[in-house]
């Protein structure tokens, strides 16, 4: 928001304000990206140097890649990446599809079942079984332990789809009537009318898809068993988390030697070369996307 | 009727065929699922099915209601919910108000995609950089040494520091982030409210106190009844990558007991039971914030 400023003298006050103000603010961001700089600083370190200083430099010493070899050359990063565009693409785009295809139906005019199939849609917001008989469901229906587990399951998405319906329910009547006219099927009014019309609802919905499969690490945990199959995060909890020394040290697939007597802070090199591979990509992504983000807050907030 | 809807699906047979993949999963995986929820009155045997298995009445809610769980689990629910409430919901009003005073474009736009940022770092991370940062030969007993302090405490094995632990660590997280719809609410104040206080001599201060405070109060009070709403649901993502068996104590809610309980140690109607009970009580508050939130401000989940 700007505020024009008409005044020409500042008082005292005013001054001291902005100047506390900008200060806390910028105390701010450095509390923001602190944890992050120690995290880069440290994995282009030597181990000796984060060893004695506990992790805590201020500046790069002993500048060496050796820990991002190691990264680089672990063959479970990688399948883990590649898992996770898997799911991904076909999870957001399964997902996109049916709320596209759902949405459509559900702002159709003079459908007898429309009522009907809302409230179908709605009802499943507020109730649900839990994790239990979920857990014990896609035991039964043999979906444990396979790659689809990730993806059928959450091929639909009833927020999404009032979200988008509300905005085909915002594009004008005429457009829709005019190509029913023309003997355009509701297939075609829907990917060439009403689609191209949507690119901002559409971008908001695949981007917080795609982010949701990024960040998953729950679901794979309990209904996945085979480490080839694991997302990315699953990897990375491995090594993080449960501090699995062999999954880090590249399983045995680099040739980088780290000296036994330094050998947990190399430990915690390689583990901070694995956040800043596994961030930085979102996080270049991220500025870029920021204002459809943002859109998504503001209509996920029309809710409450 | 019959007749009429007969016709009525001829035609438009291609828009219910577009819905009909999605009803399908919703059938599968919302609906058919809720079932489970008679679990929690039997005693589960893998062999015999879900429908199979005996039943056993309310022997599991007993159990569990007179098991020293309960009380831990009502207790830390409640005090990280609380604790979140009394920073996490305060502190992105107050970033929202300071930036709104910043007049430099440029400086307001670096702060905002800064403190954004976090938020999109992956639950994970996070939880494996707490870890590393809070660990005994960790960054932060190394930043208590040079501030003179003794510095050998190991964080996360205390349970007395674990609810903080992770009511900050989500500050850190969503502080800038949650402040986006206070800052939308702030984008719509009228101007002219600001140079009518101006006139009358309102410092900036005082702009804040009369004019932008009461402009936001409408979105403020809406985000803490929905948070009084789910003051029993308790995320418990990162609790679940954070705690250990020595912090159990101060650091088990619902959610983490019944995946320790369900998923690991296969009492499915036990732990059945424990989420049903969750359910129901958050449905009732969720219910009864919506009503309130009705009644004082006119706006509602539904």
């Amino acid at each position: 928001m700007k505020r024009k400023s008409t005044k020409i003298r500042l008082t005292t006050g005013e001054v001291v304000f902005s100047c506390v103000n900008y200060l806390v603010l910028t105390i701010l961001m450095l509390i923001c990206l602190y944890p992050l700089y120690q995290v880069v600083v440290d994995s282009i370190s030597g181990p000796g140097a984060v060893m004695r200083s506990n992790g805590m430099l201020i500046w790069p010493k002993d500048v060496h890649l050796d820990a991002y070899k190691i990264v680089f050359s672990n063959p479970n990063l990688r399948t883990g990446f590649a898992n996770t565009l898997f799911y991904m693409f076909f999870g957001t785009g399964l997902q996109f599809l049916n709320v596209c295809l759902s949405a459509y139906t559900l702002s159709k005019k003079n459908l007898m079942l429309k009522k009907g199939l809302m409230i179908y849609f709605t009802v499943t917001m507020y109730v649900g079984g839990g994790l239990i008989p979920f857990f014990l469901l896609i035991n039964n229906l043999g979906l444990m332990n396979s790659r689809w587990v990730l993806v059928i399951p959450y091929g639909y998405n009833v927020w999404n789809t009032i979200v988008m319906r509300t905005n085909f329910n915002g594009i004008p009547d005429g457009l829709r009537e005019a190509a029913t006219i023309d003997g355009a099927s509701d297939f075609t009014i829907l990917f060439r009318v009403l689609m191209p019309l949507s690119g901002a609802v559409s971008a908001v919905i695949l981007l917080w898809g795609a982010v949701g499969y990024w960040n998953m690490w729950f679901e794979p945990m309990i209904y996945l068993t085979e480490r080839s199959k694991y997302p990315i995060q699953s990897i990375l909890r491995e090594i993080l988390i449960d501090a699995n020394e062999q999954l880090m040290a590249g399983a045995g697939q680099t040739t980088v030697k780290f000296d036994p007597s330094t050998r947990s802070a190399a430990n915690t090199l390689v583990k901070y070369a694995n956040i800043v591979v596994c961030t930085v990509p979102i996080l270049v992504v991220y500025p870029f996307a920021q204002k459809y983000f943002i859109k998504g807050v503001m209509i996920g907030s029309l809710k409450g | 009727m019959w007749h009429k809807l007969k016709l009525d699906m001829r035609r438009n047979y291609q828009a219910y065929l577009m819905i009909l993949p999605s009803v399908l999963l919703i059938a599968v995986f919302a609906y058919f699922p809720t079932y489970g929820i008679i679990l929690a009155f039997k005693k589960f045997k893998p062999a015999l099915g879900v429908f199979g298995s005996p039943w056993v009445g309310l022997k599991h809610f007993r159990d569990f209601l007179s098991s020293p769980y309960l009380w831990r689990l009502v207790r830390n629910t409640l005090g990280i919910s609380l604790y979140t409430l009394a920073v996490g919901y305060p502190l992105p009003i107050v970033l929202a108000l300071l930036l709104n005073e910043v007049n430099c474009l440029p400086f307001k736009k670096t702060v905002q995609t800064i403190t954004y940022m976090p938020y999109f770092i992956s639950t994970v991370v996070i939880c494996g950089m707490v870890k590393s940062f809070l660990g005994y030969d960790g960054v932060l007993n190394e930043i208590i040494k040079a501030l003179g302090g003794a510095g050998n405490v190991s964080w996360l094995s205390e349970p007395k520091y674990f609810q903080t632990i992770i009511v900050w660590t989500g500050v850190w997280q969503g502080l800038g982030w949650n402040s986006i719809i206070y800052m939308a609410a702030l984008a719509g104040i009228d101007q002219q409210l600001y140079e009518a206080a101006k006139i009358d001599g309102a410092g900036r201060l005082r702009q804040i106190w009369y004019v932008t405070l009461p402009g936001i109060a409408p979105t403020i009070i809406i985000i803490i009844i929905m948070a009084i709403g789910s003051l029993l649901s308790v995320s418990s993502d990162k609790i679940l990558l954070l705690y250990s068996p020595l912090t159990y104590e101060t650091g088990d809610v619902v959610g983490t007991y019944v995946y320790r309980k369900g998923i690991k140690g296969a009492e499915y109607s036990y732990s059945e039971a424990v989420s049903l009970i969750d359910t129901v009580v958050n449905f009732l508050l969720l219910t009864g914030a919506n009503w309130l939130s009705r009644k004082l401000t006119d706006t509602s989940l539904w």
